[in-house]
């Protein structure tokens, strides 16, 4: 593995200033990080650890929101109480995502942060254009089966998103808290990550040297009942090839609000709105889920090996949202 | 991988024990062992080959001077005993384990987070050792394989594997185990056949022996 220079950060400031000035990556859990360093995919200078840096704490705020900090892991996130009780769409979703070990040390703001897995992406060599802008996208004419999108695809770049908690913090709503060289700001969590587009190496709106020091989910939906359903090759430790987060409240047997967000299909954490809006007001039946499914793929472009994923990601929000009306 | 990582894996292959037969060979163990340090010598040309230290208490410096010139000094308590070792920053805490502190009971497999064999503990918690750096380790407390059991005591985890024949290789074991007794200390994971599959997804076994391990990690319930 090449080498690079290490700081070890004491502060927000110290981190964002540390990382300034050369090619530099932070290092939290360091899960996608190193893996991608061995693979010489990322080709940082400098890594600065902030490891040190208070940002290990889950706060309530006052107005009924969850303030949680950027080192507060994945394993910790999932079974932490008010997670359970109130976001059980985010602990379902922790937990269906990578391995034990793994969620031990990924953190919230790294998971945050996390980079697709197309192979042509990792090999390190086929042409990329998240990898190597303008070399071209070795995906739309090559193997595209399993972490390849349908949603918000370009010519450019097709890979999926990974994230299974993102996903559920796109369905939950939630705030991103950067800071940087110009102080610190919040991008909600919708505008984080960005469409490949024409410049699929832009990845997300963090500026030049922001680091992300909190993730704040929004007020829960009062009365809701949710599910995170994720579909893979095989039953734990895999990547979904479609997922849905859904989350639900109903008055008798009409729906009154809806969320649903979907993995594994899209570009990005991919928030179905449009779906959510038709199922308002209507019966809680299989009828309005399946209609609802049906939205929130208009527009969907398959490929070559991953046109299975329209209907199985159909499918995944149907049975979500029957989980969820369900008891 | 390289050369040294090959000749590891033969001596992973040779460690365990099989039921019914002496746990192992120590003349075998050395020889192996001594191999393994001359390809270890053939295959380092030093960046990342820092020192270890004594072995009991403090690290006594055997030398006060300052690390070579681009190493760090990192001190760790590694099976309760404090290791001293000098490494680049690009040296991952899987490797130091192994080729700094001679501690190859961890294996190293894929070297991606993706099959297991490298977990340990720090301060308590599994992580994949393959994706750390040695340098983000100052002060922890590390436990690998070699720190389960108390001398010739086997640890209950390592009495089960053997009990239920939870191996055929063995390469995987180790890190099997380490994520066992993490898992069976965590009161956040169900107790279930199916809760303990899913918590165990995280380590590979190649030969399949994933009914017996399930059986060993079940059985060690309550015993630690």
């Amino acid at each position: 593995m090449r080498n690079f220079s290490y700081q070890r950060a004491d502060s927000v400031d110290t981190a964002v200033s540390a990382h300034a000035g050369q090619p530099s990556s932070f290092i939290a859990g360091g899960t996608t990080l190193l893996d991608l360093v061995k693979l010489d995919v990322m080709q940082p200078e400098r890594i600065v650890d902030v490891n040190d840096l208070p940002l290990y704490d889950i706060e309530e705020l006052d107005d009924g929101r969850l303030k949680i900090g950027a080192m507060v892991t994945n394993t910790d996130l999932a079974y932490h109480d008010r997670v359970k009780n109130d976001y059980a769409v985010l602990s379902e979703a922790l937990l269906s995502g990578a391995s034990t070990q793994l969620r031990n040390k990924a953190t919230t703001g790294g998971n945050v942060m996390q980079r697709v897995r197309c192979a042509y992406f990792r090999d390190g060599v086929s042409p990329c254009n998240k990898r190597e802008p303008g070399s071209g996208c070795s995906a739309i004419g090559g193997d595209n089966r399993s972490v390849h999108a349908v949603l918000g695809t370009s010519e450019h770049c097709i890979a999926s998103h990974p994230s299974d908690m993102c996903v559920a913090m796109a369905a939950i709503g939630a705030t991103v808290t950067v800071n940087g060289p110009n102080g610190e700001r919040e991008i909600d969590f919708l505008d984080f990550h960005l469409l490949p587009g024409d410049t699929p190496e832009q990845e997300h709106a963090l500026e030049a040297d922001e680091l992300i020091t909190h993730v704040t989910l929004d007020a829960p939906v009062k009365g809701n009942s949710s599910h995170y359903l994720k579909l893979r090759d095989r039953a734990s430790y895999q990547f979904a090839l479609a997922s849905a987060g859904v989350i639900v409240a109903t008055d008798g047997d009409t729906i009154r609000e809806a969320r649903i967000a979907m993995g594994g299909v899209g570009t990005k954490p991919w928030r179905a709105t449009r779906a959510e809006q038709a199922l308002v007001g209507q019966p809680a039946n299989e009828a309005s889920f399946k209609k609802a499914a049906e939205i929130a793929f208009e527009g969907a472009t398959p490929y070559e090996h991953n046109a299975f994923k329209i209907p199985l990601g159909q499918q995944a929000v149907v049975r979500s949202l029957r989980n969820a009306t369900t008891a | 991988m390289s050369n040294r990582d090959q000749s590891g894996a033969v001596r992973g292959a040779a460690d365990h024990p099989r039921k019914g037969q002496p746990a192992h060979s120590e003349s075998r163990r050395r020889f192996m062992k001594s191999v393994g340090m001359s390809s270890i010598a053939a295959a380092t040309s030093g960046a990342g080959l820092g020192q270890a230290f004594a072995d009991e208490g403090a690290p006594e410096s055997a030398t006060n001077d300052a690390p070579a010139e681009g190493k760090t000094r990192v001190t760790f308590k590694i099976n309760g005993k404090m290791k001293q070792i000098d490494v680049t920053p690009n040296v991952i805490l899987l490797d130091a384990i192994r080729d700094d502190l001679q501690l190859t009971g961890t294996k190293k497999g894929c070297d991606h987070g993706q099959c297991g064999a490298c977990t340990i503990h720090v301060n308590g918690v599994a992580i994949n050792s393959c994706l750390s750096l040695a340098v983000m380790h100052e002060g922890d407390e590390i436990t690998t394989v070699e720190g389960l059991g108390e001398g010739d005591q086997l640890h209950p985890i390592q009495q089960a594997f053997l009990e239920e024949d939870a191996y055929q290789c063995g390469y995987c074991t180790s890190g099997q185990m380490m994520s066992a007794t993490s898992i069976l200390a965590d009161d956040r994971v169900g107790t279930s056949d199916e809760a303990v599959r899913e918590a165990m997804s995280g380590n590979i076994c190649r030969c399949g022996a994933y009914k017996n391990i399930l059986a060993a990690v079940q059985s060690t319930r309550g015993k630690v």
